[in-house]
């Protein structure tokens, strides 16, 4: 069976090492006001790399209303 | 350019002396009214009532605009109205983004009214001179200009037959004739057309400022719904204002400390933080392309598709490195720090009547890039950028003519159309010297061009009647509603953007709500009441911006560091907060956030009520082309097939085995019905019974309960 995250209340599908840089390369998220947050905790930008997110975590990456 | 022979030509028709005023907590409580049928100029006061219940801005000018116009006007009826008017806040220096006007006419695109900001010196020197608003009526027989001198109190109307048409030489024309000397041509602005306008239905506005440094006349745009139009049908060559003595307190401020101390903080935000968020100062709203293109959002070939491999051409970096000039402060008004009105300069034209000649291009905005290149299928930066200048100085709006020609593109390659009814044109999409072509016709008034120029809904009747088409299909790829083309967001995987496009007042245009990211991408409103409570909020907090006389970029295109803990980073608070202590500062009401929108709801529903007038404004308005809701043909759909087959599978339905066109169909049921729901909430939550009417009960609670509107909706209940 897959294992997954919630993904912006998404299922998202989950493998060993996962982390917030690579589930954004994986969903191609290059916008620049995006706020990431895993279980509540608020994940800086700097830590994306080294966040290492685990089976069922609850994952939310908002992007920053924009638009012209 | 012999402007001494040029302004010999005028004639003086009209003239009226004023006393200059003063300008009280915002207000000069006057409007200046101009017709220019019978040549009356008169100054009319502005009520305490307007001011209550319209605020200023787009609200004086529904207001005028009702008061003028009949259900029966049209829209080159010498009764249809342009009015100019910048609001409340309207030319402050303390804070970012306080020089915009918004202008309101009966649109020839829509026949209803129509809406547009636009930035430019204009509306605050309007207001320094002494008015609140300009009010045109009437058509002249000759071209004219109307002049405001707001250093002497005298309003003039002058017949200008020498001067150009098009917008970059009128503008420079002007200009110089009404500046004393170089350093006097900040103190001037100048609004025209151009000669696309007059041959078309999707005519601008330029409204001008001054640049100093590169000693040109730059031009904003007052873009959507056909304004140039009728500026030109009315025959205005251009209306100029002159006033010598900006400073940053002639507002009159009830407490100028308070907008200081919003703007010094707003000012340090901007400094620390643009060039790590949206790169304002640079490239301006055309960052976004490449972001629109890598989340599938960015218009191409006729909406069909959200991205395509050489968007890598046309990125924001290509025009920052090549064309934009840097490290100029690009301000459309007086301390803008956030400087988005960025400019190609030197650019040279290769097509055209100015073939040849270096010019300053105003933009690119995002919506010329997205409209003017991948819309149409053209990836090529320069291309971009002469579409730009020619849109601007013809006095055409980029985005209808972006949605229009990539709409006529698709018709010709499907063979709807062909050579022979194109008058030889090759209508294929990526033909940048066909597009351009297309908008030179539109200049001379001939040709192909002004069949594209007729906007989409126009293009789409006569395909059907003169040339067989199949109305359905068209219906399904036109990108147009109540008239009025899309603006350059594909809105297909959003529910909440179909509703954001599909339920304006004005037309399909995203500055009521942009809401793609929280509802495709974050997935924060999941519910229907969800997306209606943000396709009640966003609407009417936007409203608001276009009722003081604010630009909207400021309060989102860049956020403070710590907009991220707040509870509503979508809102960014502390932005909705500097705007409601400037308010205050300048007119000392002291407004809650839920006194911000009911102020626009009051608007938002007088625009509402004032379409229903003019027998639009109901939910069969509110119909929406299917492109803009999912994928109409067999490549669209094969294009994004994994998407669609999962979302068919989340629906109950099993692809396996189905052919693409019993999927599309499949599809289509479901996703038409969400829209039909989200109807219903949004217009619950806004207070409308299921045909999109205001019900009365919501009208006497929004203090809206004017007789002439009861009137009009009364029997709709
Ligand atoms: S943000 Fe851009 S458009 Fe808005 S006022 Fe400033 S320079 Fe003008």
């Amino acid at each position: 069976m897959v294992q997954i995250i919630k993904l912006n209340n998404r299922d998202f599908p989950w493998e060993e090492g996962l982390t917030i840089e690579k589930i954004m390369e994986i969903k191609r998220f290059t916008f620049p006001k995006i706020i990431v947050k895993v279980n509540g905790k608020l994940i800086e930008k700097e830590d994306y790399a080294t966040t290492v997110v685990n089976k069922g975590d609850n994952v939310e990456i908002i992007h920053l209303l924009a638009g012209g | 350019m012999d402007i001494k022979r040029i302004k010999e030509g005028h004639k003086l028709l009209a003239e009226y002396k004023y006393e200059l005023g003063t300008i009280e907590r915002g207000y000069t409580n006057r409007t200046l009214y101009v017709n220019i049928s019978d040549n009356t100029i008169a100054s009319k006061a502005v009520t305490p009532m307007m001011k209550e219940k319209f605020v200023g801005g787009k609200g004086f000018g529904l207001w005028y605009l009702w008061n003028a116009t009949t259900p029966s006007t049209k829209w080159d009826d010498p009764e249809n109205e342009i009015v100019i008017a910048g609001g409340p806040a309207c030319g402050i220096t303390q804070y970012a983004g306080a020089g915009k006007s918004l202008v309101c006419s009966l649109s020839p695109l829509t026949d209803i009214p129509i809406d547009s900001n636009v930035g430019g010196f204009f509306g605050p020197l309007l207001k320094f001179s002494g008015w609140d608003a300009l009010e045109i009526q009437g058509k002249a027989e000759k071209d004219v200009i109307v002049v405001i001198d707001g250093n002497k109190g005298l309003v003039t109307i002058e017949e200008a037959p020498y001067e150009a048409v098009d917008g970059h030489i009128l503008g420079e024309q002007l200009t110089e004739m009404y500046a004393d000397n170089e350093d006097d041509k900040r103190n001037v602005s100048v609004v025209t057309a151009g000669s696309g306008a007059e041959h078309t239905r999707m005519g601008l506005l330029n409204f001008s400022f001054y640049d100093p440094r590169r000693k040109v006349t730059r031009l904003k745009q007052a873009g959507r719904g056909g304004i140039g139009t009728v500026f030109r049908n009315k025959k205005i060559k251009a209306l100029v204002v002159k006033f010598s003595n900006v400073k940053g307190d002639l507002n009159n401020a009830y407490d100028q400390a308070v907008i200081n101390k919003t703007g010094i903080k707003y000012h340090r935000e901007i400094h620390d933080l643009d060039h790590l968020q949206n790169n304002m100062r640079k490239i301006g709203t055309a960052n976004i392309i490449e972001v629109m293109d890598e989340y599938d959002l960015l218009p191409v070939m006729n909406f069909q598709y959200g991205s395509h491999p050489d968007t890598e051409k046309i990125k924001s970096t290509v025009f920052i490195e090549k064309y934009i000039t840097q490290g100029v402060q690009d301000g459309c008004w007086y301390g803008c720090s956030m400087s988005c009105a960025k400019a190609a300069d030197c650019f040279k034209l290769k097509t055209g009547p100015y073939k040849g000649q270096r010019v300053t291009v105003d933009g690119p905005e995002y919506e010329n890039a997205a409209g003017l290149g991948s819309n149409c299928g053209i990836f090529d930066p320069e291309a971009i950028l002469e579409l730009n200048f020619y849109c601007d100085t013809y006095g055409i709006d980029t985005i209808s003519f972006g949605t229009a020609t990539a709409f006529a593109m698709e018709c010709y390659e499907r063979g709807i159309i062909n050579k022979e009814i194109t008058g030889g044109l090759e209508l294929k999409f990526g033909n940048f010297e066909t597009a351009v072509e297309l908008l030179h016709q539109m200049s001379r008034g001939e040709g192909f061009g002004t069949v594209v120029g007729q906007g989409v809904h126009r293009m789409k009747k006569l395909f059907v009647e003169k040339y067989g088409a199949d109305p359905d299909f068209l219906f399904d790829i036109g990108m147009e509603q109540k008239g009025l083309e899309y603006s350059e967001y594909v809105s297909k995987e959003s529910l909440a953007q179909q509703g954001g496009y599909g339920f304006t007042n004005k037309g399909p245009q995203h500055d009521e709500a942009w809401l793609i990211f929280m509802d495709m991408v974050n997935n924060q409103l999941p519910t229907f009441e969800d997306k209606a409570e943000a396709l009640h909020y966003f609407p009417m907090f936007r409203t608001w911006f276009g009722l003081y006389g604010f630009c909207k970029l400021p309060w989102n295109d860049i956020v403070p560091a710590d907009n991220k803990y707040t509870d509503e980073p979508a809102k960014v608070p502390e932005h909705v907060q500097n705007y409601l202590d400037v308010v205050y500062g300048v007119t000392g009401k002291r407004l809650s956030t839920e006194d911000m929108i009911r102020e626009s709801e009051r608007v938002y529903n007088f625009q509402k009520i004032f379409n229903i007038r003019m027998g639009k404004g109901l939910r069969k308005n509110d119909k929406a082309p299917y492109r803009s809701m999912g994928p109409v043909t067999k490549e669209e759909y094969e294009s994004r097939q994994e998407r669609y087959d999962n979302q068919l599978k989340e629906i109950g339905y099993n692809p396996e085995g189905k052919t693409t066109e019993e999927k599309i169909k499949v599809l289509r049921e479901y996703r038409e019905d969400q829209y039909e729901k989200l109807m219903d909430a949004v217009y619950k939550r806004r207070g409308w019974n299921s045909n999109g009417v205001p019900t009365i009960e919501y009208l006497k609670e929004l203090g809206m309960d004017l007789p002439e509107l009861i009137e009009v909706v009364k029997d709709l209940q």
